[in-house]
């Protein structure tokens, strides 16, 4: 087992991917906390479908750099949803499930239509449920991989204080002067550039599971902010890394891999804290 | 200069108004409460003076050094979720995070003055309780705490002892009347009239008439009597 391991590791493309993997699954974990607590879980949902059906466009319309279309259009879809979200008089969550059931269905069609690709429903699943094997990353991927997750951690710490007075209580956060609207749209910025860099990984149907799974894990277990942040970025690596070395080893598809070893890591924490709370 | 002067204010949403003009100033150290039946707008006002919502007409004139965002609020009910894993210490601290302006961190400063807060509320000892494990009395104090580190000057509640028992809601009163005696403007929205009375020195009514006034008057006007009267049976 352990040479089969070594024989794998020695290609860099396999290093690429196992890194790549960890920074996702830290970037998301980290913004997990927040998309539960305030409700946004759905939000997550919709934008990987949205960007399920620009990557379906960008597929269409041949483009050399794929990221240069789905980044965009992830990001203001986000913007957009989070308008919607907080405003009371369109139905928010209506508007999303429509939003991202037609792009899903739109991206389908594209697909569909204009494929030149002998193995279409190969690749919708690939897009759908993660690639097979996560050695087919380019390493310009993992390189743009590597500088948004950087961006994205170092935004989670400088706004780290304001996300938290934002997820407890918007309305007293922006009596008292804090621009709540702007940390909101980042927020929104950010689930768009995780979920676009996850895409990659687990596919669009999975992120949601990648993006949840860590937070609602670690709030079985600790009672405060930063400990639940802490404990689901670690559960979330360590998932990640276990259900990629899995795969491999076993050769079973990555992102439903990672996922089973989230929901696992669920049960477990759902288990201890029934424990501990039934002393 | 008046800490907050109040000219023919009409407060609502959207198009829709809520409370008819109102008049009324609060001076540096004054304890006003704001009393009123339901849906009388008495929230809304508050979520008004707060800038959370635009007025529909009228001035809010803030005065005294005192600035917009320099109020600290203690809200009716908290939208906080049952699960929310927050500790005290988080929760008091957060009331600070205005002040910050871009500055991504806590100031040593910031951290002793929530520490003073939470000491003032007599939390000591909780700092590093979940929030969702207290009871609604200590929650509200952790709440007031909160508030305390957003503002030196002023404080608004909104119905303060809801859902406290008896004991604990003299208690939050005792609380509250020993921070205005310290200094911090206190604008009360309460259901209880004689407690209004007691610990107010203005009162505000709203509804159909609006009345406002030192707390004497009120008790002499015709709203007030017929509102003490009513609880008195
Ligand atoms: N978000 C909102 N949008 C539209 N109308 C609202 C909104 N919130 C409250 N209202 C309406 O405004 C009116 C005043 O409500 P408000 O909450 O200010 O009353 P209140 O005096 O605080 O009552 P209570 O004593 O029950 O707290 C009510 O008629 C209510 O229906
Ligand atoms: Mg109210």
């Amino acid at each position: 087992m352990t040479e089969t391991l070594s024989l794998y590791l020695a290609f860099p493309l396999v290093r690429y991917a196992l890194i790549v993997g960890v920074l996702i699954a830290l970037c998301s974990s980290l913004l997990g906390v927040t998309l539960v607590l305030k409700r946004f879980s759905y939000i997550g949902d919709g934008l990987s479908h949205v960007a399920f059906g620009a990557m379906a466009l960008a597929a269409v319309l041949n483009l050399t750099d794929n990221m240069l279309l789905i980044l965009p259009v992830t990001v203001i879809s986000a913007a957009l949803l989070l308008r919607t979200g907080s405003s009371s008089k369109i139905r928010g969550d209506a508007a999303i499930a429509m939003i991202s059931v037609g792009s899903l269905a739109f991206g389908y069609l594209l697909m569909n239509l204009f494929s030149t690709s002998s193995n279409l429903t190969g690749d919708v699943c690939s897009t759908l449920f993660g690639s097979t094997s996560i050695t087919t990353l380019k390493k310009e991927e993992v390189i743009l991989c590597v500088i948004l997750s950087v961006l994205v951690v170092i935004f989670f710490i400088l706004f780290y204080n304001r996300i938290f007075a934002v997820t407890f209580d918007e309305e007293f956060a922006k009596a008292t002067g804090v621009n709540t609207e702007l940390i909101n749209l980042l927020i929104a910025i950010v689930i768009a550039v995780i979920i676009v860099l996850s895409m990659n990984l687990v596919g669009s149907l999975l992120i949601s599971a990648l993006v949840i799974f860590p937070a609602l894990s670690a709030m079985r277990l600790f009672q405060s902010f930063k400990a639940v942040t802490i404990c689901s970025a670690v559960l979330s690596v360590v998932c990640a890394l276990s259900g990629m070395l899995l795969s491999i080893l076993g050769g079973t598809p990555v992102g439903s891999t990672i996922v089973a070893f989230d929901a696992a890591a669920f049960v477990l924490c759902y288990l201890i804290g029934k424990l501990r709370g039934g002393k | 200069m008046a800490l907050l002067t109040i000219r023919d204010l009409q407060t609502g949403y959207d198009s829709h108004t809520v409370t008819p003009k109102l008049n009324f100033t609060v001076e540096e150290g004054d304890y006003l409460c704001i009393v009123g039946e339901n849906g009388s707008g008495k929230t809304t006002l508050m979520k008004t003076l707060l800038s959370l919502i635009e007025p529909l007409g009228g001035q809010i004139l803030y005065g005294g050094g005192l600035q917009k965002n320099q109020i600290g609020y203690l809200p009716q009910q908290t939208m906080i979720q049952k699960d929310f894993p927050a500790s005290v210490r988080e929760i008091v601290l957060s009331g600070c995070r205005g002040r910050c302006g871009l500055r991504p961190f806590y100031s040593k400063q910031e951290k002793k003055l929530a520490e003073a807060n939470m000491r003032r509320m007599g939390l000591e000892g909780f700092s590093r309780r979940c929030y969702r494990e207290l009871s609604g009395g200590q929650q509200q104090r952790v709440l007031l705490a909160r508030a305390l580190c957003a503002t030196q000057k002023v404080l608004l509640l909104d119905e303060p002892v809801s859902g406290l028992d008896p004991k604990v809601t003299e208690e939050m009163y005792e609380l509250i009347a020993e921070l205005n005696r310290e200094g911090i403007t206190i604008i009360m929205i309460s259901h209880d009239i004689p407690a209004a009375v007691r610990y107010a020195g203005h009162i505000l009514h709203i509804g159909e008439s609006v009345f406002f006034g030192t707390t004497e008057e009120y008790k002499n006007s015709e709203a007030g009597r017929y509102f003490l009267r009513e609880v008195e049976k």
